[in-house]
């Protein structure tokens, strides 16, 4: 396989997985903005989805209201946003473009299909009545294009650059959401019961689409450790850190095993993410729960650089 | 010699309007249909395309939009016994294309016997010094060719064009078929026309029967194919992508490759990998910066001297444009005959060489008449289309012919058949060309049946080009 190749499907996977994460984000952002009481906290909460998304500086530079719809068309389809959700779409098609030949008509036709689709949706400004449906063909994509990755692909190569790509990407953007909002989760702020913190935290598992997932397993009380140690150690959650480093080391392992051995990007996974199988929510909370989610972005940027350069994305 | 005003040539109706036995089974089957559910079908055709994503890209358009060349959903249908013919006189005159290919970089007898002017080569950059004396692997100069071919009568299939460079279209040709095979199923289940979807399995296999001395040397399991692409952004960049993946091939661009040990190498995750036979979509001036154009990033720096050691075969040969160059195109009737001892069984379009005193000086007097090309161009720049230019503009070339006659070539307005499209007011007759392909391999030649039709969407218009609007349709060569 091309080195070109690979770096292609894994950023087409990258950037379809942020597309749908920022999908989200605008999703509870507007979720809230709804239930929200006063127009200040509103503006709080979009700046708040505008500052996970990493775009807060940019919009500042531009702007200076923080309304429901100027943040979200912002996000989605502002031209002078480089990191749109409609860029997203736009790449990680261009990347399916790049890489045609290594991936299957499925695959490339759902792709392809999303970004036509958005890009129609996304021609003109989006109002608070149609946010849904875009937010929903956004996601759409997302999960059509992993389906045909599932349904359609060889367990090679190339679907393991694909799936590297995704975990990732997914890694980081749950650690970014919850590093965001991770002092919700801090003791001194944890009034137990409270109703400010119920949503507080039922949000922030809404962003990661685990508010379901949680209420089921803990039979719907909420506890910030349970759920610190829910986003980060819950290893059948398939957004928790845990459970995106463990995916990350097993398509790793399918590319030591299909190329005849391993490279220093094997190395360093073992050496910089296995320690999520050791600790425990006590440990992190201990070390610090910013300082953990800062070092683990850091380390999952490293890894997925390391795997760029011994697979040679890039001469 | 026909002229604009000469009788057209309906490929499906009689003169008497009754309708010819190539269309007669279609005939019956479209005058059953429901004509709004036709029409929704039409509709259908585009949304098909864009998904699957089969667009051009077209130069100088700012927001760089990927267009669809339209598809009309008539088919195009030729009869066993007129494609017999023309393949005989395709097989002829690509044989003829080789041989020349190889006289030209080696003993040139063609120019010793006095058939072809010294002139026809001298200053024409088409033609490669770089090739002289050297011959492929295989012998094969030409592995892809392309043959425009014009109708005019019942009888009468001409040569407009050869395509010996790197002959684009192919994939139109199988996506069309597609199209039409899931449109309308049981039209294939009712008629039995010739299949085409093979195609690149067996350019796959023809290319891998060039391999170069290199690989016979290492004694491979079989020899590595790469399609090489100028990239996304290529007009044609579908077709390379679509043709490496039906070939199973790798689709390289020039940044993906580097030269190893006297090989061609791409940059794959493991580390770099020789490639034996390049399949390039790139022009020769881009392929190699050390030996052409020195600004090229397209190609791979070194490659005409790994090629001419013998460590890679390179698809067309480059040098291959000096035989569809428009100034030789007026000798291949001399050029058919020198090589295969044969008449040419398909013609030439009659052809005016500007260079020639008499022929120069009945093109001045019917220049109203005549379309009159530059040898060297491509692609319609510093053309003239005599019967529909004014007055001032036909006054304007005069001028320029007259300076250097020797650039130009003339031909007569041709009356070019017509075919039926799909229209909201039923069929209507629209002029067409029509661009077999061939494979040429030590084995033999190979040709598709069917091909490529382009036609003139617009009413009357005889420009099938699809940058300025002509559109493509399946082609059907029925069984015997």
């Amino acid at each position: 396989m091309l080195g070109r190749a690979a770096n292609g499907v894994y950023w087409m996977a990258r950037y379809l997985e942020r597309a749908e994460n920022t999908a989200r984000l605008i999703d509870v952002g507007f979720h809230l903005a709804l239930t929200g009481s006063s127009k200040d906290s509103q503006h709080d909460e979009w700046r708040s989805v505008l500052t996970t998304a990493g775009l807060i500086e940019d919009y500042e530079a531009l702007y200076s209201d923080f309304s429901g719809p100027q943040v979200f068309n912002y996000i989605l389809r502002d031209p002078e946003n480089p990191g749109s959700v409609l860029k997203m779409l736009e790449y990680a098609r261009t990347n399916a473009r790049v890489v045609r030949t290594s991936i299957t008509n499925a695959v490339w036709e759902a792709t392809n299909e999303g970004w036509m689709t958005l890009k129609d949706m996304l021609a003109r400004p989006v109002r608070e009545t149609n946010l849904g449906e875009v937010l929903t063909a956004i996601r759409r994509t997302g999960t059509l294009v992993r389906g045909a990755l599932e349904g359609t692909m060889l367990r090679n190569e190339v679907y393991n650059f694909a799936r590297i790509g995704t975990f990732i990407e997914r890694a980081d953007n749950t650690a970014r959401i919850l590093d965001v909002k991770y002092y919700v989760l801090l003791p001194s702020n944890a009034w137990v019961g409270s109703n400010l913190d119920n949503q507080q935290w039922d949000t922030l598992l809404r962003s990661v689409a685990g508010n379901r997932a949680f209420s089921w397993l803990n039979a719907g009380s909420m506890d910030p450790r349970e759920i610190a140690r829910f986003l980060i150690l819950d290893g059948q959650f398939p957004r928790s850190l845990v459970f995106c480093a463990e995916k990350i080391r097993s398509n790793l392992a399918g590319l030591a095993k299909e190329y005849g051995g391993e490279t220093s990007a094997h190395e360093l996974l073992r050496d910089k993410l296995s320690r999520l199988h050791q600790i425990d929510v006590e440990e992190i909370f201990d070390q610090g729960l910013h300082e953990f989610l800062q070092d683990f972005i850091t380390r999952t940027n490293e890894v997925g650089a390391v795997i760029a350069a011994d697979y040679r994305f890039t001469e | 010699m026909s002229t604009t005003n000469a009788p057209k040539f309906d490929e499906m109706l009689n003169e008497d309007g009754t309708v010819r036995s190539a269309y007669a089974d279609f005939r019956n089957w479209y005058d059953a249909q429901d004509k709004s559910w036709l029409k929704r079908q039409d509709g259908e055709a585009e949304r098909f395309f864009r998904r699957i994503g089969i667009t051009f890209n077209v130069y100088g358009e700012s927001d760089a939009e990927e267009r669809l060349i339209p598809f009309d959903m008539i088919p195009r249908i030729i009869t066993a016994k007129e494609w017999r013919k023309l393949t005989k006189g395709i097989e002829q005159r690509v044989r003829a294309i080789n041989a020349f290919l190889q006289d030209l970089y080696h003993r040139q007898e063609i120019i010793r016997s006095g058939r072809l002017p010294i002139s026809a080569l001298r200053n024409n950059e088409a033609f490669l010094s770089q090739m002289i004396g050297f011959t492929p692997p295989g012998g094969v100069y030409t592995h892809i060719v392309g043959i425009d071919l014009v109708r005019t009568g019942p009888d009468e299939f001409m040569v407009l064009e050869d395509n010996a460079r790197t002959p684009s279209g192919v994939s139109y040709m199988l996506e069309n078929r597609e199209t039409m095979m899931a449109m309308f199923p049981d039209l294939f289940t009712q008629i039995p026309v010739r299949p085409v979807s093979d195609y690149p399995r067996r350019l796959a296999r023809s290319l891998r029967a060039c391999a170069p001395a290199a690989y016979n040397a290492a004694g491979g399991k079989r020899p590595v194919v790469a399609v090489l692409t100028p990239g996304i952004y290529n007009s044609a960049y579908f077709e390379h992508a679509f043709l490496a993946d039906q070939m199973g091939a790798e689709l390289v661009e020039g940044s993906d490759l580097r030269i190893m040990n006297g090989r061609v190498a791409m940059r794959t995750t493991t580390g770099y990998k020789a490639i034996d036979v390049i399949y390039r979509r790139v022009d020769d001036d881009y392929l190699d910066p050390l030996t052409f154009n020195a600004d090229s990033v397209l190609g791979v720096a070194g490659i005409m001297d790994v090629y001419r050691s013998g460590g890679v075969t390179i698809a067309n040969a480059p040098g291959t444009g000096i035989a569809d160059d428009k100034a030789i195109y007026s000798y291949m009737p001399e050029i058919v005959e020198f090589y295969t001892g044969e008449k040419p069984i398909l013609n030439n379009v009659p052809t005016w060489r500007c260079s020639e005193e008499d022929s120069l000086a009945y093109v001045l007097d019917n220049l109203k008449d005549l379309v009159v090309k530059e040898v060297h161009g491509s692609g319609g720049y510093g053309m003239l289309i005599g019967p529909t230019s004014s007055k001032k503009e036909l006054a304007a070339f005069e001028q320029k012919l007259r300076a250097k006659p020797e650039n130009y070539i003339a031909q007569p307005t041709l009356s070019l058949s017509t075919v039926p499209i799909f229209t909201r007011e039923g069929l209507a007759p629209r002029h067409v060309d029509l661009r077999p392909f061939v494979l040429v391999s030590p084995d033999g030649i190979d040709i598709t049946p069917g091909g490529l039709t382009r036609v003139a969407l617009k009413k009357g218009s005889l420009v099938v080009n699809s940058s300025q609007g002509g559109g493509t349709k399946d082609s059907w060569v029925l069984e015997d």
